[in-house]
């Protein structure tokens, strides 16, 4: 029989306000096996802690359940604290009686009736938990950064600095992410490009970096520590070693039909093409979709321009196999598709752009080399609405719910670009609230209003509606005026909402990491753990778990490097020890476990066995402890009844069923 | 809520709630202070797949009026495909009692995920509403162990 102990946490009044914790001590001490129950204050303070200690030593426990919060935010305290006092920390469990129970129902009565049945549910567990040990795993020392903006860029950086090997992957043909695309940036108004160029240049040049750019990952498996990943490298058609970056075949394609992303489609490109000058690798792709080569056959203009002999149309994809201990996610962003929102008359109008088309209008390497002017008709404007909030903050369907953060701040930076530049030009914006948290951010709105004259009115737009001679007619409101607004204008720049990259799910998925209603990526704990996945050797860099500006990106995108390196310079991991585990006696051989295991983590080996006094060899399931991962999956599976999980096992659930029904 | 306008019939609801989202779920909901029903009492299992049909047998065995179980949504398992080995498991086992008189509205598979307290709190005010309205399961009580 189990020698058990009961420890009863107040939580403060978080969980006595709602639970009489004395009854629930009175109640344990009744259940079989327990030999010991008390309330403290707060268990996992140190003088809680210390009552463990002194209850284990003092009455040889050999098993205890403290109940408490989750088992999600301090299993591992209470574990470590038995272990401390000599008991194995697999002989401990938890009864969740805050975030199940006290913070959840408000009579006192019925919380309490609740906690002493969770209290049993433990005991009863507790009394069939088995010491267990856990293995120990290798770490491989090279970490993998999905996604090449500031976020995977800086990421990659620190892990680098800190002495370990970093691959970046990068779907794109070059590294630098959004940022790349911007022209200034708040709050200080720098060029992005410069801010951003040297960052890519000491990325690239780092003997511990490697960049995949224009390669996908395509499998991931294996867990932390010991990461598999197959990489997808698309065929660029330009051998990169033998290209100068001269750049002659671009001018000389005659394709030059194709949208041009980078620009965002405000003009095109040569279907051979590197995204912008900068672009680091300095090595162009061919476009096969937009290439006459690739689509009939003839052209090869590029080939025999190429001084170098670079050009390579047979090149095929080429998947990499790589080993990594820990993974980095930093696949940022989007903005959101706009042709739901016809109010604005976003597909009706050249004129009416968002703010990242603005971004490359600004942008002396953009499309109007950097003049502001409208698309229709390349004039210089006079009257300029922004519009803030599209599609943020939206209660309908077609925007998001959340606020995209950036927009306040990169609206009152293009209004004062434009006013500095261009003193003519009004600038009006609607917007619903100017949020503009964050060092120096509200002085730099404030200087937008009283130094630049931005016109802020606070009100959303109705309707633009494009009129027959050119220009957009604005239908508003102003709400501090109570008023109708209408206006013309010759501009409207919306300030899109921006969504996690389109692809994370699949990346996530395969990570098994997972994502809010967003898509944005989830973190392990939303205060205390805001860059580690909740899977284990996933961290999250940048916009990929949620809006963010370059400072705060940077800021998060180290801190995600921080954690990668605390994995990576360990040399053993401790792994979990309730893995699953098969009764030579009962198992069978069928291999139904092996079907169904999703880490290849059941072989079959053929043993003698005394059965009863007979000796025969049989082939039997057995488990490799440092590949299982206990999802439970095989036990359910096995017809025999062999299989079961250790921590988890079908008797002890099945006692906590009857605690919980008796 | 049920619990105050009905005194005489408690149901006894046991919740399966996979460790990575559901258990987390179910957390944030406690966190958020998104109530629902005393009459849920959670389990705690690694993964939807881990919950074995005779789990739940053995729960209306003992009196359970409705046992409903939460995992990770579809394609989001830690473990990559252990709910949907626990969607078709219990898919079966759930025609399987409805065949033997336990009702369909007794037994629930629910995705909840990590981020999802509203849904967790909303999703057991639903099910605690829906077996009020069944009444007291009698159909699987071993009746050796009423006392
Ligand atoms: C109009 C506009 C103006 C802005 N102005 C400012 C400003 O003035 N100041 C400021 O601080 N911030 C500004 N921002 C915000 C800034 O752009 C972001 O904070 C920053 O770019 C976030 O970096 P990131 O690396 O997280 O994401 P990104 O820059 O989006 O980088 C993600 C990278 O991952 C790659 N990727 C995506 N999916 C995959 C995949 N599956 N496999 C491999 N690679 C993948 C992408 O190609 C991209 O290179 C602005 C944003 C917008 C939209
Ligand atoms: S083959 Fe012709 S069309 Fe294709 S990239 Fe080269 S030059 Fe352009
Ligand atoms: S518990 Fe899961 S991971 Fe472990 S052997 Fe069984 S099926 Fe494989």
């Amino acid at each position: 029989m189990q020698r058990i102990g009961v420890f009863v946490c107040h939580c403060g009044s978080n969980i006595a306000a709602t639970v009489d914790v004395k009854k629930v001590v009175e109640m344990a001490a009744l259940e079989p096996g327990v030999v010991h129950a008390e309330d403290y204050q707060y268990m996992c303070s140190e003088a809680g802690q210390a009552k463990i200690d002194a209850a284990i030593k003092e009455k040889n426990l050999t098993g205890i359940v403290v109940c408490s919060c989750s088992p999600r935010m301090h299993e591992t305290t209470f574990r470590n604290a038995a272990k401390r006092a000599g008991l194995n920390p697999y002989m401990v469990e938890i009864a969740n009686i805050r975030e199940h129970c006290s913070w959840i129902h408000k009579n006192m009565e019925e919380a309490t009736k609740k906690a002493v049945i969770l209290a049993r549910a433990a005991i009863a567990k507790v009394s069939l938990n088995t010491p267990l040990q856990q293995g120990e795993s290798r770490v491989t020392k090279r970490a993998l950064v999905i996604g090449g903006g500031i976020a995977g860029i800086q990421t990659a950086l620190d892990i680098a600095e800190a002495g370990y090997e970093v691959d970046i992957v990068e779907k794109t043909p070059s590294i630098g992410g959004r940022m790349s695309q911007l022209d200034k940036t708040f709050p200080t108004l720098d060029c992005s490009a410069c801010i951003l160029t040297p960052k890519m240049v000491e990325a690239s040049a780092h003997e511990k970096i490697n960049i995949y750019t224009y390669s996908e990952v395509e499998k991931v498996s294996g867990f932390v520590g010991d990461f598999t990943v197959d990489i997808r490298k698309k065929a660029r058609s330009v051998n990169m070693d033998k290209c100068t970056g001269c750049g002659v075949c671009q001018e000389k394609c005659p394709s030059k039909k194709t949208p041009n992303e980078f620009n965002r489609g405000l003009n095109t490109r040569s279907a051979i093409y590197t995204p912008f000058a900068q672009a680091i690798p300095n090595v162009p792709v061919i476009d096969r979709e937009h290439c006459t080569k690739f689509k009939t056959g003839k052209c090869g203009v590029c080939a025999k321009v190429c001084q170098a002999g670079a050009i390579e149309y047979d090149q095929q994809d080429e998947i990499v196999t790589e080993k990594y201990g820990a993974i980095v996610v930093a696949t940022g962003f989007d903005v959101i598709k706009l042709d739901q929102y016809d109010e604005y008359a976003y597909s009706q109008s050249p004129d009416v752009i968002t703010s990242l088309e603005l971004e490359r209008i600004m942008n002396a390497a953009g499309p109007t080399k950097g003049h502001l002017e409208r698309i229709s008709d390349h004039k210089a404007p006079k009257n300029m609405v922004f519009i803030q909030c599209v599609g943020s903050r939206c209660a309908d369907k077609r925007g998001k719910s959340y606020c995209s953060k950036i927009c306040c701040m990169y609206t009152a930076k293009h209004a004062m670009l434009i006013r500095d530049k261009y003193p003519d030009v009004n600038v009006t914006v609607f917007y619903i609230d100017v949020r503009t948290p964050g060092k120096n951010f509200d002085e730099f709105y404030r200087r937008a209003v009283e130094e630049y004259g931005v016109n802020y009115i606070k009100g959303q737009v109705g309707k633009v509606a494009p009129q027959p001679n050119g220009q957009l007619l604005v239908q508003g409101v102003d709400l501090i005026d109570n008023k109708q607004i209408l206006m013309e204008a010759d501009m409207v720049v919306l300030a899109a909402a921006i969504e996690p990259n389109k692809d994370v799910r699949k990346i996530a998925t395969m990570l098994t990491a997972s994502i809010d209603t967003n898509n944005f990526l989830t973190e392990a704990h939303p205060k205390l753990r805001p860059v580690e996945s909740p899977t284990a050797g996933v961290f999250l860099s940048g916009v990929c778990q949620g809006p963010k500006d370059i400072p705060e990106t940077v800021a998060q995108a180290g801190a995600a490097a921080v954690k990668a390196i605390g994995l990576l310079a360990k040399d053993k991991l401790l792994t979990n020890p309730c893995t699953a585990k098969s009764d030579e006696l009962l198992c069978n051989g069928c291999s139904t476990c092996a079907n169904v295991c999703p880490y290849g983590a059941i072989s079959y080996i053929d043993k003698e066995v005394n059965d009863h006094g007979i000796r025969e060899t049989r082939h039997f399931a057995q488990v490799n402890s440092a590949l299982c991962q206990g999802c439970g999956a095989c036990t359910v599976a096995c017809p025999s009844g062999a299989m079961d999980l250790q921590g988890f096992s079908n008797r002890q659930i099945i006692a906590e069923v009857d605690a919980i029904c008796r | 809520m049920s619990i105050e306008k009905t005194n005489e019939f408690r149901p006894k609801i046991v919740a399966f709630c996979c460790n990575w989202c559901s258990y987390a779920g179910a957390d944030l909901a406690g966190s958020s202070r998104l109530g629902y029903p005393a009459d849920v009492k959670i389990i705690r299992v690694p993964c939807s797949c881990r919950v074995n049909p005779m789990f739940i047998l053995r729960a209306f065995e003992k009196g359970a009026d409705g046992v409903i179980l939460c995992g990770c949504h579809p394609g989001d398992c830690h473990y990559t495909t252990g709910n949907y080995y626990a969607r078709r498991r219990m898919t079966l086992l759930f025609s399987m009692l409805d065949y033997l008189g336990v009702e369909n509205g007794r037994t629930r598979v629910e995705w909840v995920s990590a981020a999802e307290g509203v849904k967790f709190s909303t999703t057991m005010n639903e099910f605690v509403e829906k077996i009020h309205s069944l009444g007291k399961n009698v159909r699987l009580e071993d009746l050796r162990c009423r006392n």
